[in-house]
This record gives structure tokens, C-alpha cells and sequence, in this order.
């Protein structure tokens, strides 16, 4: 065991792509790159690339599941067939439905929906190509695409993942290190303004009081993408270009 | 008729207007494509990806090559197999959900393009008895703006084009290893086509297509020769306007396959 600990993390502190435990994969935003959406973003973030577009808000159908007192927001989580190493059946898995319920929820959070009472706001995200942690790059694309829409926010929704490999708690673990023997992967997403968890899955055994080290990290982590997010829409819309 | 469609008609009688009056909308030539961008190597676990641009429609193409059973009439060949999804990202006018007839019709046509035009050397993909590679070509429209047609092919014949082999092990896929390029034998390309009024009109945009009675996509390989004809839409053809497309798409498409070639070098 510990000659495995030392293969994750080594003496400089160093992880096996490099990086510091507390330091993120190169992210790349660009926001409204499809014209015949509302709102667009394209994000790359390691090997990840999503693209997301938010359509509406508009009408609602079938018209039973609107809601008149706000916004509804319905979350399509897709990964292409070619994201992965063995062809994806293009049909949708529990896995990308589980994703898509939970992502709607941490978006739901941020927007005020109650603007646009009887309306739905579509969002559709999809992976282009992954090596792990593709549910909190697109949450983040799409929270951003959200803001690219107009749609009025108290926050973005920022994320990583946070865990462990080979006994070090890190962020933004790589396919490589979600594959670690004592692995412990959290997908987080937050409100950063506020700190608000929006979003939480974890797999892997963890003691409560490491979780709350990596907890801490993740916010932290977070909200270093927040400001890549920020960067992205000041860029469209600051004017000075 | 909700509102998007009255201006969607509003837009094609605009269309139909000038058409009529020689001119396009976007002051192309009526044999005149929109400017073609090619990028390549979009997701690093697949055999080939390519993004298209033609004009504004933006098509992206995967291909993965998985181990499967030969077809009991060509045993000792290989397969291919094409989708298209029309994701509900790229326009508001698509729905989540099993592939519409829409998808379906560009995929079978692409897929027809591609194998009728003898691009695939269906011979190598072989791999022993009882085992062969199918050739998953699959596309993800990420903005329509009209002719998704040949925004496919395009994007589906230039991935095709920078095609690798995974190696194999044992009869198993040694993932992200090469043995090296797929093999092909030809080229081929589609040409659509826009009957707007008593006009013949090439590469549509999302408004011709609003004001088109008819259509037709004609595949032609690097010989010069035809493969695969789809007319669709509810109007008719006439031969003299066959013939003109045919004209027209002899010569775009040794155009079109320059620049898919160019791309993959």
C-alpha cells in the first residue's frame, strides 16, 4: 500500500500529470458559439469537451407539466458515441438520465424562475470527449450558457471533483486517478457567491473528517472555475473587445 | 400555426420573391456553396473526428471501429454503419427523443454516399473467421442552418479520410493503439439541391429550405461518377432540372472532395 500511495502523488508533491493536489486541468471557455440558440457554451477542461445550449424559455409541452407559479428546467445530459474508448450505444443510460435530474436541480438553484411562470428552459449539453469528471464540465458549461441566455441568475454553478488517490486527498482527479484502488470521487458543484452545495455524488469510503479537508478544497477549486466562467462571459459581453 | 412557423413562411415567400427575381438572399450564386471549414481531431479516444462548417450549419463526425460479426452473405468482409442525431442543441425546431424521420433520411443518404461510392475497402475490414470491424460513422449537428446533407458527408468523408485501425491482441481491441490507417478506395461527396419556384438552387440555407417544393441530393465519387440519388420533398423534378443539377454537381463536388483531401493531409 504504500508503495502505491507514492504513485499518485510523489515527494515534490507532484501528481502523475504534474499538477499540485489542489490544482485544476487546463479549462478553455467560450461562450454563444451556436447561433440558433438562446445560449451557448463550448468547454474544455483536460481532455473534457462539452458544448452546451440553452433553448427558451418556451413553451412548455406537453402542457401538463408546466408549472405556473415558474420556470421548469429540463437538463439533457448526452455523451457522444465517439467520447468514449468503446463505442457509446447512442441511446440514453440510467447513468446519463441520474446525470441530467441532478444537474437540473443545481441549475435550478441559481436562476430565478420564477420570472417566466408556465415556461421551460431547455438545456442540452454534450460530451465530446472525456477522460473524467464530464457531469461537472458540463454543469459548469451549461450554467454559463444559462447567464449567455439572459436568463436572470443570483449565481453561476461552479464545480470539480474532489477526492482521493493513493492516500492523498486532490481535486479534479483524472480517469487515471479515479481508477486508483482506494479511490474516493466526489462530483461537486456550488454556488460560489454564496458556498451552497448544489450538486454532491460520491463514491468510495472516506472518514468524515478527511471528507471535511476535501470538502474544503473543493469549494476552493470551485471557485477558481468560477472565475474562468466569469472571464468567459466578460469577454462576450464586456464590450471592449 | 405557432408563430415560428408564420415567420418561417413569411421568410420563404421572401425567398421564393427573389429567387424568382435571380437573386439569393445571401447574394450567392445559385451553384455557389457557403464557405467549407474543416478541423480534425476533436476527441482524442475516437478513430477519426472532423467539425464542418458550411456557412453557419456545423455537423460534428465520429468514427469508432468496434469488432463484429461478419453478415452471413459476406462473410469475409467487413461493415459499416452511420446515425445521425438530431440534437435538440442545434435548433430550437428539434425534439429529444428516438432519431425523427429527418435524421434517419440524412443518415441513410450520407450512408449511401459513403458505401455506394465504393469509399470503403470493405475486403480489409476482415479480420478472421467469424470476426470483421464495423465502421460506427456517427454525426452530431451542432448548429442547423440548413443542409445538414452535405454538411455530413463532408464532415463524414474527411473523418473517413483520417481513419485509423485499432490494434488488436488477441482478437481484443488494444484501446487508444493504432495499427494504422483505414484503407479506402474512393471518395465520394453529396451535392443537395433546392427547387424554390421554377429555380435550381445549390447548398440551401435553413430559409431556402423553408421556400423549397422539392429537393435532391446527388452523391458523386472522384471519377465523376454518379452513386446515390435522393429526391425528397413534396414537389416534382423535371429531367432538364435533373440535368442541371447534375451539371452543377459535377463540378462542385470535384471542389468539394479538393477540399475534404486537402484537410486530412
Amino acid at each position: 500500500m504504500k508503495e502505491k500511495e507514492a504513485e499518485y502523488v510523489n515527494r515534490e508533491g507532484k501528481r502523475l500529470d504534474g499538477r499540485k493536489v489542489n490544482e485544476l486541468r487546463a479549462i478553455k471557455i467560450e461562450v454563444g458559439v451556436i447561433p440558433s440558440a438562446a445560449g451557448s457554451c463550448y468547454l474544455e477542461w483536460g481532455y473534457n469537451k462539452v458544448i452546451a445550449a440553452v433553448q427558451g424559455p418556451r413553451e412548455v409541452l406537453p402542457r401538463h407539466m408546466a408549472d405556473p407559479y415558474k420556470a421548469i428546467i429540463r437538463y439533457t445530459y448526452r455523451m457522444a458515441t465517439f467520447s468514449v474508448s468503446e463505442r457509446k450505444n447512442p441511446k440514453p443510460g440510467k447513468r446519463d438520465i441520474e446525470i441530467s435530474m441532478v444537474s437540473a436541480k443545481a441549475l435550478e438553484k441559481a436562476a430565478f424562475l420564477e420570472k417566466f411562470p408556465n415556461t421551460a428552459i431547455d438545456v442540452f449539453v454534450q460530451v465530446l470527449d472525456s477522460n473524467a469528471g464530464t457531469r461537472i464540465a458540463a454543469l459548469t458549461a451549461a450554467s454559463v450558457a444559462m447567464a449567455d441566455a439572459g436568463i436572470p441568475m443570483k449565481d453561476l454553478v461552479s464545480g470539480t471533483a474532489v477526492g482521493r488517490a493513493g492516500g492523498k486527498l486532490m481535486i479534479d482527479l483524472t480517469k487515471e486517478e479515479e481508477d486508483a484502488p482506494d479511490a474516493v470521487d466526489a462530483a461537486l458543484a456550488i454556488l460560489p457567491n454564496s458556498e451552497e452545495i448544489v450538486l454532491l455524488q460520491m463514491d468510495g469510503i472516506i472518514s468524515p473528517k478527511e471528507w471535511r479537508e476535501a470538502l474544503k478544497m473543493g469549494i476552493e477549486g470551485s471557485k477558481k472555475v468560477y472565475e474562468f466562467q466569469k472571464e468567459a462571459l466578460k469577454k462576450k459581453y464586456s464590450g471592449d473587445k | 400555426m405557432g408563430y415560428e412557423n408564420v415567420l418561417w413562411k413569411l421568410q420563404g415567400d421572401k425567398v421564393l420573391e427573389s429567387i424568382n427575381a435571380g437573386k439569393r438572399l445571401d447574394a450567392r450564386k445559385f451553384d455557389e456553396y457557403r464557405k467549407i471549414e474543416i478541423r480534425k481531431d476533436i476527441s482524442h479516444l475516437a478513430e477519426a473526428t472532423t467539425q464542418v462548417k458550411l456557412g453557419n450549419t456545423e455537423v460534428i463526425c465520429g468514427i469508432k471501429l468496434e469488432i463484429g460479426v461478419p453478415y452471413p452473405d459476406s462473410p469475409e468482409e467487413g461493415s459499416m454503419s452511420t446515425s445521425v442525431e438530431l440534437l435538440p442543441l442545434a435548433s430550437p425546431e428539434f425534439e429529444s427523443g428516438p432519431p425523427s424521420e429527418n435524421a434517419i433520411e440524412i443518415g441513410r443518404v450520407v450512408d449511401r454516399s459513403i458505401r455506394e461510392g465504393g469509399c470503403l475497402d470493405f475486403k480489409d475490414l476482415f479480420v478472421e473467421e467469424g470476426k470483421s470491424w464495423i465502421a460506427f460513422i456517427d454525426f452530431y449537428p451542432i448548429n442547423y442552418d440548413g443542409n445538414l446533407f452535405d454538411a455530413c458527408s463532408i464532415a463524414g468523408m474527411s473523418a473517413l479520410l483520417n481513419a485509423k485501425i485499432p490494434k488488436l491482441e488477441d482478437g481484443v481491441i488494444v484501446r487508444g493503439e493504432w495499427k494504422g490507417k483505414l484503407k479506402l478506395k474512393n471518395h465520394a461527396v453529396l451535392n443537395s439541391f433546392a427547387k424554390i419556384g421554377n429555380s435550381i438552387v445549390a447548398d440551401p440555407s435553413i430559409a431556402e429550405e423553408k421556400a423549397l417544393t422539392s429537393r435532391i441530393h446527388i452523391s458523386f465519387n472522384s471519377d465523376g461518377n454518379l452513386n446515390a440519388f435522393q429526391k425528397g420533398g413534396p414537389g416534382s423534378l423535371t429531367a432538364n432540372e435533373l440535368d442541371q443539377a447534375i451539371d452543377t454537381g459535377l463540378k462542385n463536388s470535384k471542389h468539394l472532395i479538393k477540399i475534404i483531401e486537402e484537410s486530412s493531409e
